[in-house]
């Protein structure tokens, strides 16, 4: 158990400080030049209109809703898709029920328009 | 414990040539397939143009624009490519070269690439450019509605092979590749189509369609900061495609050559396929690409998972 988590965490850390060092010797090297144009945020070139973080239209929103249904009900299924073989017809059958469930979900909010991008 | 600091400093060495390599290459392919020549002056065949990008990259002048989210925008890079390093955990280069054999290796593969989401939508956040926040918030859509025909595709191949650890399912294609098999041949198709969006390439790159967003969610960014971003973007590329390698085209296992060969050459073909369809293929539209995923792709994944596990029972 416990080398499982070594290893996940060794790599964690060498993750950080790759993206770490290589913005050190960057910071170490390059040249500071700041002015006002400069650090403006671009905009084609043009003067910037307004703030950026304007009130937006979430549009992702009710995908992340049925996104999180589907991937929890894809972390349940990962134990049952392990043992299946072993475990036979009934447990298949159930887990059919499980996924049609769901499939109707799905149905549903596509006919009621969730699945539209306007 | 000497094992695991040698393991992780060769994975970083090989991240860092892979990347190099890979930026090397897509760009002479997209050279061939545009009829140009590419790269020339560095090197033979412009060989050292990699190293010249990096050492121009780290000479850059770092520009924070006015008015960002400072510890988001700067969080975002490590956000991205933080993940892709850990993922190499459980990457099974041959029969004894994987870092570390996770019993969860297909879903801890999965859950860590994801995190990767995050980083860029904080990317797009913290840039206070309206591009960057539009590209952003189209990625994080592209990403979790593409993430379930993925893990739908890889839960056929656990149902098949009956373990998550990335060697067990090496070995359990040691009588055939899995993709040779009908109902994961359709598994395939859809992995590569859902990889190729998870990773943001065309045709699914809207998120950084460069006619309309500039360049997406790292427009604001310069010198190592952008660097990381493309680091982790060609690293992600490569991750998906040794994924799909192991899964799918039997991981290290083939005749004659050495494992590690063998797993290396489907990788880099995979990669190879999804620069071909960049220069191949037009870009989607963001509304196409979402009904793609949810009204095309996932039926199909769940039909195709019900349908072949009463043949997998019967069979």
């Amino acid at each position: 158990m416990l080398p499982d988590y070594l290893y996940i965490i060794f790599f964690f850390l060498l993750g950080i400080a790759f993206v770490g060092s290589a913005f050190a010797v960057s910071w170490a090297l390059r040249p500071r030049a700041p002015s006002q144009a400069k650090q403006s945020p671009y905009e084609c070139g043009e003067i910037i209109k307004g703030d950026s973080r304007v009130q937006f239209n979430v549009r992702y929103y009710l995908f992340a809703l049925i996104f999180v249904i589907f991937d929890v009900e894809i972390l349940f299924t990962m134990p049952w898709a392990v043992v299946f073989r072993q475990m036979g017809v009934g447990a298949y059958l159930e887990m059919v029920a499980f996924i049609l469930v769901l499939a109707l979900g799905l149905f549903y909010a596509w006919k009621k328009g969730a699945l539209e991008w306007q | 414990m000497i094992r695991m600091f040698l393991s992780g400093f060769a994975c970083l060495g090989f991240i860092a040539l892979s990347a190099m390599f890979l930026i090397w290459w897509e760009r002479k392919i997209s050279a061939i397939i545009q009829n140009r020549m590419g790269p020339m002056l560095t090197g033979f065949h412009g060989t050292l143009q990699p190293i010249a990008d990096t050492i121009k990259l780290l000479l850059k002048e770092d520009i924070a624009p006015a008015g960002i989210d400072f510890l988001s925008w700067w969080l975002a890079p490590f956000f991205v490519t933080v993940p892709v390093v850990t993922a190499f955990v459980v990457i099974p280069f041959s029969s004894s070269w994987v870092p570390y054999d996770l019993n969860v290796g297909v879903l801890y593969i999965c859950s860590i690439t994801s995190i990767c989401v995050l980083g860029i939508f904080m990317a797009g956040w913290g840039s206070n450019n309206k591009y960057s926040l539009l590209g952003g918030m189209r990625s994080a859509a592209q990403i979790i509605s593409y993430e379930v025909p993925l893990l739908l595709s890889v839960l056929l191949v656990v149902m098949e092979s009956g373990t998550l650890s990335m060697q067990g399912i090496v070995h359990a294609q040691e009588h055939g590749w899995f993709v040779f098999k009908p109902h994961l041949a359709i598994a395939f198709v859809i992995y590569l189509i859902s990889s190729t969006a998870e990773v943001n390439r065309v045709p699914f790159d809207i998120p950084e369609a460069e006619s309309e967003l500039v360049a997406g969610y790292h427009t604001e960014y310069t010198g190592m900061k952008f660097a990381m971003f493309f680091v982790a973007e060609y690293t992600n590329m490569f991750i998906v495609s040794a994924t799909a390698a192991t899964l799918f085209l039997g991981g290290w296992q083939g005749p004659f050559l050495p494992g590690v060969a063998w797993f290396l050459m489907k990788s880099y073909f995979l990669v190879f396929f999804m620069m071909w369809m960049r220069w191949t293929l037009p870009r989607v539209r963001m509304d196409q690409m979402m009904s793609f995923a949810w009204k095309l792709l996932t039926p199909i994944a769940l039909l195709n998972l019900l349908i072949s596990g009463w043949f997998m029972l019967k069979v």
